[in-house]
C-alpha cells in the first residue's frame, strides 16, 4: 500500500538541507557577520557578540536578568492565556451564530485596527498603572486576532461529522472533545503561534510605559543610558526564551496533535 | 410541526411523513416527500429503492432525527439505539480505528466483541491505524463495524456501497449479510442499485420521483444467503416488467 519516493539523502550534499545543520550554519553565519561588523566599527554603539554574551553572563550571575526575564515571561503567559480563552470563546460563538456575528463584527474591525499603543495608554489612564491593566491591555490587543482565526475554524467545521455525532447520540462533551476540538486544532495552533510573538512584543511596550520591572523596563532604562550592550543582552536573552518555548513546547505539541496525518510534519 | 412518539417496548418502527419541503437559499420551495407511510418489520431488512434525487437521504435523516423540519410522525422506542452508515465513511481521521468504534459502541461492548466484529469485517489487524491510512473499501468496513458496535435497535444504511468497484462492493454486501445474520437488526437501507436491492431486501420498497412516496412494497421470502445470481436476474426481469419506471435505466 505504501509508495516509495526517491530518498532525498541519496542526493550529494543533501546533509546540508537535512536535520539541524542548515539552521546551525545560518546562526553561525549571522554571528560571524555581527563579529566582523563590530570589529570594523569599533564603537560602543555596536558591541560584538562576545561583549553581549559577557554582559548576559554577568547579569545572570550578579544582576537580576533572570528575575526580569521571569516577570516578563509571566506577563506573556498570563496575557496569552486570557487572550486565547476569551478570543476562542467569542470566535467560536461568532462562527456558529450569524446573528451574534452581525452584532460583534463592527467591534471586531474597530479592535483590529486600534493601535496597541492607544489601548495600553487608555488602560493605564483608566485602570491605573497596575498589573491587571497591563495584562488586560496586552490581551485586548491579541483577542481580535484569535477571534478572527477561530471564527474561520468554526465556519469550517465538517457538517458530515456533526451529523455522524448526532446520529450516534454522542454526548455534548464527547462530541466537543472528539469531533469539534480536533477540527479546530490547526486554528488554535495558528492563533497561538502568531499570538506568542505578537504578545511578547506588546508586553515590552506595556512594561516600558508603566511597569517598574521586566525586560521592557530594562530596555527603557538602558536606552536612556545609551547602553547598547545591555539592550542587546536583554533582547537576545528573551528571544532565547521564546525560541525554547517554540522548539521545546509548541512544536512537540503540534507534532503530537497532528500524528494522525498520513505524512511527516 | 411534527411529533415523535415512542412506542415503548415493541421496537416497532413506523414512518408517516405528510410533507417535507426544502426551502432553498433563494426562498424557492421544493417538496421532497409527500404522504409517505412505511412500517418496518422488526429484525428484517427493508430496502428503499428509487431514482437519484428522490429524497431517500432526506428520509433517512428524518428517521435518524437529524432533521425535524417536516410534518408527520416517526414512531420508535424511546431509547432506541441507532447505527448509521453514511454514503461516505465519516470516520474521525484523528482517532484510530479502534477509538472510532469504541467512541460510539454500546456500553456493554467488550474487547472480545470488538475482536469478533473486527474479524467478521476483516479489519482485525487495522485497529490501531488511522482512517487516512485506509482505502475507501477498508474505511467502509470500519464504518460498518462502527454501525454494528452500537448494538443498534435500528440500522440505517445510506447507499453504503456506492462508488466502490463491483468486486469490492459485492464482498462488502456479503460481509454486511454475515454480520447482519449473526445479529438480525431492523434495518433500513437506501440504494439505487437494483441488483443490490434484490440481493439484500426482505421488503423492497419502491419509491416514486419527487415528491416521493411509496409506489409498491415487494416482499422477497427467500433468505438472502440462498439468492444466487440466476435468481436475482429472474427477480430483476420480473420487477422490470411490472415497474418499468423504477427498474429501467438503473
Amino acid at each position: 500500500m505504501s509508495v516509495t519516493f526517491a530518498r532525498p539523502e541519496a542526493r550529494r550534499g543533501a546533509w546540508l538541507t537535512r536535520g539541524p545543520w542548515s539552521s546551525i550554519l545560518s546562526v553561525a553565519g549571522f554571528l560571524l557577520i555581527w563579529f566582523l561588523g563590530a570589529e570594523i566599527a569599533q564603537s560602543r554603539l555596536l558591541p560584538g557578540p562576545a561583549a553581549v554574551l559577557d554582559y548576559i553572563y554577568e547579569e545572570t550571575v550578579h544582576g537580576d536578568l533572570l528575575f526580569q526575564l521571569g516577570i516578563t515571561l509571566w506577563r506573556v503567559i498570563a496575557s496569552f492565556v486570557v487572550a486565547m480563552v476569551i478570543g476562542s470563546a467569542i470566535g467560536l460563538i461568532m462562527g456558529q451564530m450569524p446573528a451574534v456575528n452581525r452584532v460583534l463584527d463592527p467591534w471586531l474591525i474597530v479592535l483590529l485596527n486600534l493601535p496597541a499603543l492607544v489601548i495600553i495608554i487608555l488602560a493605564y489612564v483608566w485602570f491605573g498603572l497596575n498589573e491587571a491593566a497591563a495584562i488586560g491591555a496586552v490581551a485586548l490587543n491579541k483577542i481580535p486576532n484569535v477571534v478572527v482565526t477561530l471564527r474561520e475554524g468554526a465556519r469550517a467545521l465538517d457538517p458530515g461529522l456533526d451529523e455522524m455525532a448526532r446520529a450516534y447520540r454522542m454526548s455534548p462533551w464527547s462530541k466537543f472533545r472528539n469531533v469539534t476540538l480536533p477540527q479546530l486544532q490547526p486554528y488554535f495552533a495558528a492563533a497561538s503561534r502568531s499570538g506568542l510573538s505578537l504578545i511578547w512584543k506588546i508586553v515590552l511596550v506595556v512594561e516600558l510605559l508603566g511597569r517598574p520591572n521586566g525586560v521592557g523596563f530594562e530596555l527603557h532604562l538602558n536606552f536612556q543610558l545609551f547602553n547598547v550592550t545591555a539592550i542587546l543582552g536583554y533582547t537576545l536573552s528573551f528571544v532565547a526564551v521564546m525560541l525554547a518555548i517554540e522548539y521545546l513546547l509548541v512544536q512537540p505539541l503540534e507534532r503530537y496533535s497532528t500524528r494522525w496525518r498520513n505524512k511527516p510534519v | 410541526m411534527n411529533d415523535i412518539q415512542h412506542a415503548g417496548v415493541t421496537s416497532q418502527f413506523s414512518i408517516r411523513i405528510e410533507e417535507k419541503t426544502h426551502i432553498g437559499a433563494d426562498g424557492t420551495r421544493l417538496t421532497a416527500i409527500r404522504d409517505l407511510s412505511l412500517d418496518l418489520k422488526p429484525e428484517s431488512m427493508t430496502v428503499l429503492m428509487g431514482p437519484s434525487g428522490c429524497g431517500k437521504t432526506t428520509l433517512l435523516r428524518i428517521v435518524a432525527q437529524l432533521d425535524d423540519q417536516f410534518s408527520g410522525e416517526i414512531e420508535m422506542p424511546a431509547d432506541a439505539r441507532l447505527g448509521f452508515m453514511f454514503q461516505e465513511p465519516r470516520l474521525l481521521p484523528w482517532r484510530t480505528v479502534r477509538q472510532n468504534i469504541d467512541l460510539v459502541a454500546a456500553p456493554d461492548f467488550s474487547e472480545k466483541d470488538l475482536e469478533r466484529l473486527g474479524d467478521a469485517v476483516g479489519i482485525a489487524d487495522m485497529l490501531s491505524r488511522y482512517p487516512l491510512e485506509l482505502s475507501l473499501g477498508l474505511a467502509r468496513r470500519v464504518a460498518l463495524a462502527r454501525a454494528f458496535a452500537t448494538e443498534p435497535d435500528l440500522l440505517l444504511l445510506d447507499e453504503p456501497f456506492v462508488s466502490l468497484d463491483e468486486k469490492t462492493a459485492d464482498r462488502l454486501r456479503r460481509l454486511l449479510l454475515d454480520v447482519w445474520s449473526a445479529r438480525p437488526t431492523t434495518t433500513l437501507l437506501v440504494t439505487h442499485n437494483a441488483r443490490e436491492a434484490i440481493l439484500l431486501a426482505d421488503q423492497l420498497v419502491l419509491l416514486a420521483p419527487r415528491p416521493t412516496h411509496v409506489v409498491a412494497v415487494e416482499t422477497i421470502d427467500v433468505p438472502q444467503r440462498e439468492r444466487d445470481p440466476k435468481m436475482i436476474e429472474a427477480l430483476h426481469t420480473d420487477l422490470l416488467k411490472r415497474f418499468p419506471a423504477n427498474f429501467s435505466g438503473l
